[in-house]
């Protein structure tokens, strides 16, 4: 039995032939970190490219042009300003004629039908918008751009772009569209009724200014709520309370509420606001309820740390002049602490805004046409209006849905940058 | 007069308050020479007056708007079972709600039952009362707080102390709001799943292997038994998040390892934050990509290779969950690595080891306790997620373990449970919260058994 003798020589040999195993694991390890961020960054990009192919075509819209003619008998109406005539009218009537006339060897039931669908169900109420607007129109004809409905928006921008799909429509449509085309008699246009228009089950009826309203009425609720009470919260914590079992209690409070799901809230609203207060379901007041106590514990963490970060030396050098702790905290420690919890604050509200799903539980889901004018209407917010699109069947409200969440991108990172911008011009190293 | 209008006017009236004793104190200050001769400065007087001006208006305010509807509302129920109308507990609350329509004008008069509109007119003559005693008795408490607060006011006042005492309650009111929320939480998720386990027995929920929450309307009705076996939902849970943790560990973990240990500043500078956009995005938008993008994706290239994928499949939930907890994990991570001081770093280079070793047995083992501290956070928040596995999971509850197929979660059945209008007492919605309350109970105990570990770890190297 002969033992390997442990000489430096041997030693040595012996790291030598291990070395090149040793780099290789090394520099497959430094790979892997590579290949890790990379991932990172591939998802990062495919989700942002994804959304934006899909999305951007929601920014034009199908129009058609049409001659019509806003003809007294066929819409039942002789007095624009009878209000009963107006919902009695028949609008949808024009456009349909105005097709009519487009097509005049267009004959029998469906073939009509089809014809009618070119334009949108509810293209009459916008040329009875625009003749309430010019009441002097009543009687004439005028060449007006017509919204075309979603199929054939749908159909005509994949048909622009080379790969038609043509699955909802009927052959007859197709050629129909295709001669409108080469009559310059259909094209795409900035859709304004995206940005101005409440929800509707008609996408290109479809806009998202009721669900922007919504979220800034329950933002601003939440803000009002969280930021003060938040900041008080912190103040307290961090200045004034005893280091006894109370504060140790409502800390693990705080860092336990940071970390529950964001769903639980939900069930809290319900349960709480909704059962037991009887605050209306669906509005504001109740969704900025609920965002508070979730944004809360973000806000009194990030306070308490721009607190923590203000020198001791300044607290000392107030007391020493003779200021109370009051004075000290709120003329010379809040001041100096203010720009990290404004921070703090525009991130819990970024939070806020992009959170659906405690607001499913309080009822911010229904289907609200009218735009929300104040706290009390029922409303619905960005992330859940882009919930609800995203369940529609309709082709076209892909589109629409990739839309929005490019509104809610967008918005989210305006406030993020601002906040990264704030940080960086307002806050102060010691 | 609207509550919001009361608030509105109490608190100018609480900003006149606060002129009104400002100005008093310098007027008693000026014979004497000046505001150094009195006790505290002139717009704590002001404070003063102010507070009690608008406190105990506010706090009455507070609990009128509490206890104003049920009391109304049981009043209204009195009188309607006086007049001899039967009112069992479960038509109470269709009663009422008839009832405030009728009263709000948003049903027509006509042709309902005369009680009934009588109750409706009783119901706006004590929203009537109501309304008004509560406007005389906040006017009335605004001008006893004024006068009283206000003839106090003397130069030997000590109105500073008296603010600052009040002040320090406020703080910590706010303080409390924390500990009313956790308690809501509980109290409002017990109480409903107490009334599930009466009717549904515990251990029936927590062992149950079979998932379908239909009630009953009708009593003879075919397949309305309601089962309401959870473990087909925990497992699905699982599953996803099991999923999800199988991308974001090893890849958030590697690139918190990159970052910290090898990437140059500049590298650092850009990649970090732009990991962080991840974490940034909505889950709204994740559920989106997961539903419209990665679950037909999956599914097509499972076909391709003879697999049948589901287009609701777990695999494509939890991928787009794991992408999500990336940030997360990589940025906890980061903490607790660059928190493991440099010198065992120099020591173990020092002795020879390559950087990869170093990481891989010395930073990694002394990190090990933030790291998995880390992980359990990030498993509760897979947990607890909701948007993505609402959108992008299935809603049927099928007992599997294949990622491949569709599974249901204990979020997604909540919110298929409680949105929409129902009944509040059926099983079905009361389900509902027992299902919260696991959630609530489970996240807590991973949350709190990670902060413990997370707060040692750091104490350990401080």
């Amino acid at each position: 039995m002969t033992k390997p003798v442990n000489t430096p020589v041997n030693n040595l040999q012996k790291i030598r032939k291990s070395l090149s195993r040793r780099n290789r694991s090394e520099w497959l390890f430094r790979w892997y970190g590579r290949l890790a961020i990379f991932i990172g960054l591939v998802a990062v990009t495919v989700l942002f490219t994804d959304i934006v192919s899909k999305g951007h075509g929601a920014f034009r819209i199908a129009y058609l042009q049409l001659e019509v003619e806003y003809n007294r008998d066929l819409i039942g109406v002789d007095n624009l300003t009878d209000p009963e005539q107006l919902i009695l009218g028949n609008w949808q009537a024009v456009p349909k004629q105005a097709l009519r006339q487009q097509f005049p060897d267009v004959s029998g039931r469906s073939d009509k039908r089809k014809l009618y669908g070119l334009v949108s169900n509810g293209s009459g109420f916008d040329l009875k918008d625009r003749l309430l607007a010019n009441p002097m129109l009543l009687g004439t004809r005028e060449t007006v751009w017509v919204l075309a409905d979603d199929d054939i928006d749908t159909y005509y921008k994949s048909w622009l772009d080379g790969e038609s799909y043509a699955a909802r429509l009927s052959d007859k449509q197709v050629k129909w569209i295709g001669e409108l085309h080469d009559q310059g008699k259909i094209r795409l246009q900035f859709n304004s009724n995206l940005f101005t228009r409440g929800d509707s089950r008609e996408p290109e009826q479809a806009g998202i200014r009721g669900a922007v309203m919504g979220s800034l009425f329950t933002l601003l609720l939440t803000l009002m709520l969280s930021f003060p009470i938040g900041v008080a919260a912190a103040i307290y914590l961090e200045e004034f309370a005893p280091k006894n079992g109370w504060t140790d209690f409502i800390e693990v409070n705080i860092n336990n509420l940071a970390a529950v799901p964001s769903i639980i809230f939900g069930l809290l609203g319900l349960a709480i606001f909704i059962n037991f207060f009887h605050v209306p379901r669906s509005v504001p007041i109740v969704g900025g309820l609920v965002l508070t106590l979730m944004t809360l514990p973000t806000i009194i963490i990030t306070s308490r740390a721009a607190i923590k970060s203000v020198p001791p030396s300044i607290r000392e050098a107030a007391l020493g002049m003779g200021a109370s702790k009051y004075q000290m905290v709120l003329h010379h420690v809040l001041p100096l602490a203010l720009p990290g919890m404004l921070t703090g604050a525009i991130i819990g509200m970024a939070q806020a805004l992009g959170e659906s799903a405690p607001l499913l539980m309080i009822g911010m889901v229904a289907f609200i046409v009218d735009i929300p004018g104040g706290f009390s209407d029922p409303a619905t917010v960005l992330p859940v209006q882009i919930f609800l699109w995203a369940d529609s069947p309709e082709r076209a409200f892909i589109e629409k849905t990739s839309a929005a969440i490019m509104v809610l991108l967008s918005f989210l990172i305006v406030m993020n940058t601002s906040a990264v911008w704030l940080r960086k011009r307002l806050e102060r190293r010691w | 007069m609207q509550a919001t209008n009361i608030l509105i006017l109490i608190l100018g009236l609480g900003c006149f308050a606060f002129y009104l004793g400002r100005g008093r104190s310098l007027a008693l200050a000026k014979p004497l020479g000046g505001i150094r001769h009195i006790h505290s400065l002139p717009s704590y007087y002001g404070a003063h007056v102010a507070l009690w001006c608008a406190l105990p208006s506010l706090l009455l305010l507070g609990l009128w708007m509490i206890f104003d509807d049920p009391l109304i509302n049981s009043i209204v129920l009195k009188s309607l079972a006086t007049g001899g109308m039967v009112i069992d507990a479960s038509s109470e609350s269709l009663l009422l709600n008839k009832i405030t329509n009728l009263a709000d004008g948003v049903l027509p008069r006509k042709g309902e039952e005369p009680a009934l509109v009588v109750a409706a007119d009783l119901m706006l003559k004590l929203q009537e009362i109501s309304r008004w005693s509560l406007t005389a008795l906040m006017m009335t408490l605004t001008l006893m707080g004024f006068g009283w607060s206000w003839s106090r006011i003397s130069s030997t006042f000590r109105a500073r102390p008296q603010v600052e005492k009040v002040m320090e309650k406020l703080l910590l009111s706010c303080a409390c709001v924390a500990i009313f929320t956790t308690l809501g939480i509980v109290l409002s998720v017990l109480f409903e799943s107490i009334q599930f386990f009466r009717s549904v027995p515990i251990d029936d929920f927590v062992f149950g292997l079979d998932w379908s929450p239909q009630t009953a309307i009708r009593e003879d009705q075919v397949g309305s038994s309601g089962s309401f076996g959870a473990v087909p939902l925990f497992v699905g849970t699982l599953l996803i998040s099991a999923v999800a943790m199988c991308i974001a560990v090893p890849v958030g973990l590697m690139s918190a390892i990159y970052l910290a240990e090898y990437a140059s500043k500049s590298v650092r500078s850009v990649a970090k934050p732009a990991l962080e956009v991840l974490a940034g995005i909505p889950t709204v938008v994740y559920g989106f990509f997961a539903a419209l993008t990665v679950a037909p994706f999956l599914r097509d290239l499972g076909a391709s290779f003879g697999l049948t994928v589901s287009s609701e499949s777990a695999l494509a939930a939890g991928g787009v969950m794991g992408v999500m907890i990336i940030p997360f994990i990589s940025s906890l991570a980061d903490d607790v690595i660059t928190a493991v001081p440099q010198s065992m770093r120099d020591g173990s280079l020092a002795m020879g080891a390559t950087k990869s070793e170093t990481v891989r047995n010395v930073i990694i083992p002394a990190a090990l306790p933030g790291i998995v501290g880390g992980i359990m956070l990030a498993v509760s928040r897979a947990i607890g997620e909701t948007m993505i596995v609402v959108m992008a999971a299935g809603m049927a509850a099928k007992l599997t373990a294949n990622p491949l197929e569709s599974v249901t979660t204990v979020t997604v059945q909540i919110v298929t449970l409680l949105t929409g209008d129902q009944e509040f007492d059926s099983p079905k919605t009361l389900a509902a919260f027992a299902l919260g309350l696991m959630l609530f109970v489970v996240t807590l105990m991973l949350n709190i058994f990670a902060l413990q570990i997370v707060k040692k770890y750091r104490e350990q190297y401080d």
